[in-house]
């Protein structure tokens, strides 16, 4: 296992698994498979698959620790940048068949609806996580800096449950869905740096004692 | 090409059904459906036709009403494969196949309350109340989408009138049918709201010409995801004041309770009527999506039913009645 994934081959079926959901949408589109709100269709598909992505890519971190799979974070750009692409074409929908570009209607709607704001926020909080996703950017950043920007998808993961959640009329169970599996990748994440705290405290002492800036 | 509609035309006349059922089949082995995605908004056209094709034919002589809109009506097929029918599910296409094998007959409506004559209505007796009129009518959902629907019946007011309500009534109170063996989604839990469905007019509004009890659409009886067998159109609230599936009217004296407003009182009012200039509390209502269009189009106050129905409201303060 990890010497497959650790394949740089490995990427390729990866990638085209990953825009299979827009084949899907295209297909479905060409043959006229939409139902009978066409826009609507492709609005959620794609919201639907921005948050899948982002999931997909809290992911990552914990089973690399449970799974002892190191080689998987070779992963976790491709994936962040798909929801990112998701995301940007779930926001075009929102732009033109909702708003027609009228950039005015546009701001005013993003200012007054939370459940707008929310999903607003989650997606420009993608944006500088997108552009920051290269190699060269970890290096200009530092990768201590590198990191504390890229927590950032914990804000939007949230940001985006709660957009789905204030957008139901009232079957919340699918937002909630969500929301419990977001839960469960940060409050993980709390817990391991509880853990991992409580292990440099405890390591700590011996490398105070070290002499140091003598 | 443009079909004009001509009133001795029957929705049987336009496509044939087997060249309509067929035709994304047609389309594709003619290779329109690639050529038809460059061609932008008429993609949605072409695979959806607007023409009006149910075959069943089975009421004839409609009246025709002067009710009616000359508006393009959607298509048999998204009307009644794109609706919400929560005991047959929440999701939109759900209806069309969760509705399929729901029983309509025998079926009864018991008409009680405030009135001199209480009694059951079959039915049969139902449909010989009043000749039956077609009813092209706007229908606005109060999520943001919309079509146009030739629905079949008349005027609850005929149905009224007949039981003789008592000065006491002042509202009607309508009642679903319930049954989680024939609906097994029907549950608060999966569906958000309280079962059985119930809503309710004001006596006025009940009794205004333009609020149809309707049995039928595109010549032919409910189909029964859109709420067979008999259920209520108001075409100047949003959808869902429609209730289907009607087994109890009550005439009563107070405000009687209704489903999305005891779901959610701050987002759902009793009157619910169409108004672009009170927007949902999370959305806007100023704009919907008319099916078969890509961009929205503006709302029409009362839902383009103002001249009919606004002085009901003089006076009232409709942000405060939403």
């Amino acid at each position: 296992m990890p010497s497959l994934l650790a394949n740089k081959w490995t990427k390729v079926p990866i990638f085209l698994l990953c825009l299979a959901p827009l084949g899907f949408l295209v297909w479905r589109t060409l043959t006229g498979n939409l139902g009978a709100n066409p826009v609507e269709f492709i609005q959620h598909a794609t919201g639907d698959w921005t948050l899948r992505f982002l999931v997909f890519t809290l992911c990552i971190t914990p089973l690399r620790k449970i799974l002892k799979l190191p080689e998987l974070i070779r992963f976790r750009r491709m994936l962040g940048l798909f929801a990112f692409f998701y995301a940007c074409l779930h926001f075009l929908t929102y732009l033109g068949p909702d708003q027609s570009f009228d950039l005015k209607a546009i701001w005013k709607d993003v200012a007054k609806r939370p459940f707008v704001t929310v999903g607003f926020t989650a997606f420009v909080l993608l944006i500088p996580l997108a552009l920051t996703s290269t190699a060269g950017w970890i290096r200009r950043l530092g990768g201590r800096r590198w990191q504390m920007l890229h927590r950032a998808i914990y804000i939007s993961a949230i940001c985006g449950v709660i957009h789905y959640y204030w957008l139901v009329k009232s079957a919340v169970l699918r937002p909630l869905t969500y929301g419990a599996i977001v839960a469960a990748l940060l409050l993980w994440r709390l817990g391991d740096w509880f853990i991992r705290r409580g292990r440099t405290i405890t390591a700590a002492p011996k490398t105070q004692r070290a002499p140091v800036n003598t | 090409m443009l079909i004009q509609r001509k009133s001795e035309l029957t929705y049987a006349d336009v496509t044939p059904k087997d060249l309509y059922f067929n035709r994304r089949k047609f389309l594709k082995s003619m290779g329109l459906a690639g050529a038809a995605a460059f061609a932008g908004k008429n993609l949605l056209d072409l695979l959806s036709p607007s023409q009006k094709v149910y075959a069943g034919a089975k009421f004839s002589n409609l009246i025709k009403s002067p009710f009616s809109t000359t508006e393009k009506v959607n298509s048999f097929e998204d009307v009644t494969h794109y609706n919400n029918f929560y005991e047959f599910g929440i999701d939109k296409d759900q209806p069309a196949k969760n509705a399929q094998k729901f029983r309509t007959s025998p079926w009864a409506v018991s008409v009680e309350g405030e009135v001199k004559t209480k009694r059951k209505f079959t039915m049969d007796e139902i449909l010989k109340l009043a000749p039956l009129e077609e009813r092209i009518y706007r229908h606005r959902c109060v999520e943001g989408w919309s079509i146009v629907v030739p629905w079949i019946g008349f005027s609850f007011n005929v149905l009224a009138k007949l039981v003789e309500p008592t000065p006491k009534a002042q509202f009607v109170a309508f009642e679903s049918y319930w049954d989680l063996g024939q609906m097994p989604k029907a549950r608060p839990e999966l569906a958000g709201i309280e079962f059985p469905y119930v809503e309710g007019l004001r006596m006025d509004e009940a009794m205004h010409p333009l609020t149809l009890l309707c049995v039928g659409m595109y010549d032919d009886n409910l189909p029964n995801q859109d709420g067979a067998p008999v259920r209520m159109v108001i075409p100047w609230k949003y959808g869902f004041k429609g209730i289907k599936s009607i087994v109890k009217i009550k005439f009563v004296a107070k405000e009687p309770p209704t489903t999305w407003n005891l779901a959610n009182s701050h987002e759902y009012g009793f009157y619910s009527n169409v108004n672009p200039n009170v927007d949902h509390p999370r959305w806007s209502q100023a704009k919907e999506r008319r099916l078969g269009e890509i961009f929205r189009r503006n709302t029409l106050m009362f839902n383009g039913y103002q001249d009919q129905v606004a002085s009901l409201y003089t006076g009232m303060d409709l942000k405060k009645y939403y």
